[in-house]
């Protein structure tokens, strides 16, 4: 069996699965009992400031009869009194002393309340900080949460105060709703943090009621933005994780990172891990469906380690960061043309209407029946001459491997953008642009 | 026990009478309806489309259902099928759009019928109109016949401005969907509601009038423009065998009749059963015996399995319902006993030579006679052909093939004011409501493009708004 267990800047888990700073990690009650069920760690949820609730507080986003895939909250920090808090994270921390418990922790932006907090907190023996520079509704209007995130001279000045006192790590944890993550990441390492986590949720309005024209979540007929997480956030976390990972600074500083954002299964785990996150963290999964996901998330990784040979953690953790590029680094070159496996097409068609409607007009519908017996109906083919290698077929194809992208040779020059216009700067006029088609084999039409 | 738990009783010996003759299918809960119509995948020229005879568009409707457009959804299906309702629960659809469901082969197919009747049910239930009359073009069409076929004639010339006027000899008109689909699969109600929507359009129906006998034909063409002909066919044949006078011996149509029209505690049914035949007709009197509460009922058919008329998910019907069946069987007589049935003597077949209908012909096998004892005999042997009605259209030139009456493929008959239609013009293919639905439609567009000059694929377009 491999060993799933990390070191994350020093915190130690037994698996890098770790409740977020949220709802589930409310309470002792919860977050000892999401230990007993397997999650490694729990970053609990966010004590500080004094703060009251609002109902209701959630707002979802339905597709197709699935509940959930995306979901937002109004709700705020822990309104639960901080002495209770903390007698209970030393609680859970003497029950399951090799679990990571995490105190995330935000207060308002004053030296002395910073460290003042920290040094309570760091009295129960938990095992490091979370710094809540991300929460973008309610605390962030009270100049907390992501108000503080959002400016990097902010998330450093904030991350030095603490560092001034904490004895334990401190992870940073970063708002998506900015221009550019990378630039309060870099604040945060120039700050002194052990390690980031992100993302934290990103702004949203769910929806309107078309009966009521009351938004949702609707708050005595009121509603504003809040933040929305869930499977649905998956592509801009792992966008902003690997813009995070990849950059050369947070990358020769080794600073580990905690993904989240639509954390769902061990797969979603896995790509984030691949991306250079160390420990994962899921919140809108366990309000979905309770803490009981995570046997199959430890036992979904392990067998996947197995299968593919890797015997902890970090032989794979980062392990697709070194893809991770640019679109002028691209190879222009690669070329690609759409086939379609007859023997698997149902003829939906939807491949046909697809390209002709919204792609580049290359498959046509044709019999292919060798008799004229039954009329048949036709079938969608690849005029792989025009093809442009777009892949929106294979998209849109209800059927496993029906269409398949495959990689020809045109004899075209494998060459980025970047050495092009370095070599070539004048195909940055149409005329010369075309004249350099014509000798790289690139027919548009 | 939560209040709202209500648990599903599947044993027949479990459910009422009454439950016993609810739609065997329940309808749609809109999640379910959504759920269904979310895994449709909105094929590009979809092939279900493509099968269905009146050609709904049905990856539109499904979409429509899916986004919350279920009134849209009904405009739809009623566009092309003014019976949607009716179609929606009688079709083979396992022979006509979800048979050709491109989900068909590798997983289940689309529930189409199902999804259909959802968003028919939700314009019916909220008594939602999609169509009015057309502007008076001053041009009068008779209708003779007020099954499917005539109120979907009478629905769509309604549309373009004619004058319609429906003659039914019944009390109610709808044909075989009010009288003739067995209950469970189609209670009467939805069939009416069809009925009062053509007459809404202004459609006048009148009940109780025959052919013949109320009025000929040669007062019809006086008084109209054209008459569509759409009579259906007639009661099922004399077996000609002794006994067929017996007390317990019954007509299978009437047999269906009368779950439609009487009291479910006031029909009579034997103890043990024997219906004769193998078509749809049969298995529905089968199955209806059985829900009524016959103990054994029993199917005889004089040829194999493989060579049964009706559709193979009836016959899966049969089954679960706990019908058997006798194949390669023969009634030769039906015994009595003080006037009363009391058994049928029946002897073996065996599969011959094929026929002219191509099928294996059934031999007597000799010496081979047997007794089924029964209290009570369906026959469900198919439906004579029109030949009364026939024989008085003769005389205006109208033609018959193999007895039914011979149209082109615009439904017109060799008399120019005369166009027919539905389960009297079937002379090859599957008679069903929606083909009947079909014919109903062209004849209206071939009669709007001769009297008014409509051009045929306007008027068809016309007709679809």
């Amino acid at each position: 069996m491999p060993d799933l267990s990390i070191d994350f800047c020093g915190i130690k888990s037994p698996n890098p699965f770790w409740l977020a700073s949220a709802p589930p990690a409310n309470s002792g009650y919860q977050v000892q009992k999401a230990f007993e069920q397997g999650w490694g760690g729990a970053v609990w949820k966010t004590i500080g400031a004094p703060v009251l609730n609002v109902c209701n507080r959630y707002g979802t986003m339905d597709y197709k009869g699935s509940k959930i895939i995306g979901l937002n909250n109004v709700e705020l920090i822990s309104d639960r009194p901080i002495e209770l808090n903390l007698k209970e994270m030393a609680e859970a921390k003497r029950n399951f002393p090799h679990h990571a418990i995490v105190a995330s922790i935000m207060v308002e932006s004053k030296k002395e309340a910073w460290q003042e907090i920290v040094k309570r907190t760091e009295q129960t023996g938990i095992d490091g900080f979370e710094l809540n520079f991300g929460c973008p509704h309610g605390m962030s209007e009270r100049g907390m949460g992501s108000a503080m995130g959002q400016v990097p001279e902010y998330t450093r000045m904030v991350t030095e105060w603490v560092m001034e006192v904490a004895t334990k790590p401190v992870i940073v944890k970063l708002t998506p709703n900015v221009t550019d993550i990378v630039l309060p990441a870099r604040a945060a390492l120039l700050g002194g943090a052990s390690g980031l986590s992100l993302i934290n949720t990103i702004n949203s309005v769910m929806g309107v009621d078309l009966d009521t024209f009351e938004l949702q979540p609707n708050v005595g007929g009121k509603g504003g933005h809040g933040g929305y997480a869930g499977p649905a956030v998956k592509p801009i976390a792992l966008h902003l994780l690997s813009a995070v990972a990849a950059d050369p600074d947070i990358l020769n500083s080794r600073l580990p990172i905690s993904g989240m954002g639509g954390v769902e299964t061990w797969r979603d785990a896995v790509e984030f891990m691949l991306l250079g996150a160390t420990s994962v963290q899921v919140c809108t999964a366990v309000m979905h469906w309770g803490f009981r996901i995570v046997e199959d998330m430890i036992e979904g990784m392990s067998n996947w380690m197995e299968e593919k040979g890797f015997e902890t953690c970090n032989d794979f953790i980062g392990k697709s960061l070194p893809r991770v590029s640019n679109f002028g680094d691209f190879d222009l070159g690669f070329q690609s043309v759409a086939r379609i496996n007859h023997d698997k097409c149902i003829q939906c068609n939807l491949c046909y209407i697809a390209c002709n409607d919204a792609a580049h007009q290359c498959i046509d519908l044709k019999s292919l029946q060798i008799t004229d017996e039954a009329k048949e109906r036709l079938w969608p083919v690849v005029r792989e001459e025009d093809c442009v290698g777009c892949d929106l077929c294979s998209r849109v194809c209800p059927v496993d491997d029906c269409i398949t992208m495959v990689e020809i040779d045109t004899g075209r020059p494998h060459i980025t953008w970047n050495e092009l216009v370095k070599s070539k700067p004048e195909v940055l006029e149409w005329e010369e642009m075309e004249a350099y088609r014509e000798t790289a084999n690139i027919h548009i039409h | 026990m939560a209040e709202h738990y209500k648990p599903t009783k599947y044993k027949a010996w479990e459910l009422t009478l009454e439950e016993r003759f609810q739609e065997v299918y329940p309808p749609f809960s809109q999640r379910d309806a959504v759920l269904e119509a979310n895994r449709c995948l909105y094929c590009h020229d979809a092939p279900c489309m493509v099968a269905c005879p009146t050609g709904i568009d049905i990856p539109t409707f499904i979409r429509k259902i899916a986004t919350g457009n279920v009134k849209g959804s009904a405009k739809t299906i009623l566009e092309s099928n003014l019976m949607g309702a009716t179609c929606a629960r009688v079709c083979p659809v396992q022979v006509l759009c979800e048979g050709d469901c491109v989900l068909h082969a590798d997983e289940k197919p689309i529930a189409i019928g199902r999804l259909q009747r959802y968003a028919t049910d939700y314009a019916n239930e909220k008594g939602i109109r999609f169509f009015k009359a057309g502007q008076p073009n001053g041009k009068k069409v008779a209708v003779v016949g007020g099954g499917p076929a005539g109120l979907s004639c009478g629905g769509e010339l309604a549309k373009l401005g004619f004058a319609v006027t429906i003659y039914e000899k019944k009390v109610w008109a709808g044909g075989l969907s009010t009288y003739g689909i067995v209950v469970f699969r189609e209670p009467v109600e939805v069939s009416l509601a069809e009925v009062k929507m053509i007459e809404e359009l202004g459609v006048t129906i009148r009940n109780g009038i025959e052919i013949g006998k109320d009025l000929t034909f040669e007062e019809l063409l006086a008084e109209n423009d054209a008459i569509f002909v759409s009579i259906g066919l007639g009661n099922v044949p004399e077996m000609e065998i002794p006994g067929e006078d017996l007390d317990g011996v019954h007509d299978g149509l009437d047999f269906v009749e009368e779950t439609k029209t009487e009291a479910l505690n006031t029909i009579k049914f034997g103890k043990r059963v024997c219906v004769v035949g193998a078509g749809n007709t049969a298995i529905d009197c089968a199955t209806i015996a059985r829900r009524l509460g016959a103990e054994r009922v029993t199917m005889i058919y004089r040829r194999s399995e493989a060579e049964m008329p009706a559709y193979h998910f009836e016959y899966e019907f049969a089954l679960k319902e706990g019908v058997s069946f006798m194949f390669l069987t023969q009634p030769v007589e039906i015994l009595g006993k003080d006037g009363k049935v009391h058994g049928v003597k029946c002897v073996r077949m065996d599969l011959g030579q094929p026929d002219a209908s191509g099928r294996r012909r059934p031999v007597h096998v000799p010496d081979s006679e047997f007794v089924v004892p029964c209290d009570m005999l369906i026959k469900a042997i198919g439906q004579v052909k029109p030949e009364g009605v026939i024989s008085m259209l003769t005389p205006f030139g109208i033609e018959t093939e193999k007895g039914y009456i011979k149209v082109d493929e615009h439904n017109r008959t060799a008399h120019s004011k005369i166009f027919a239609g539905g389960d009297c013009i079937r002379s090859h293919g599957e008679a069903s409501t929606v083909m009947a639905v079909q014919d109903g439609k062209i004849a209206a567009a071939s009669m709007a493009e001769q009297l008014v000059g409509v051009a045929r694929p306007l008027a068809e377009a016309v007709s679809k708004r």
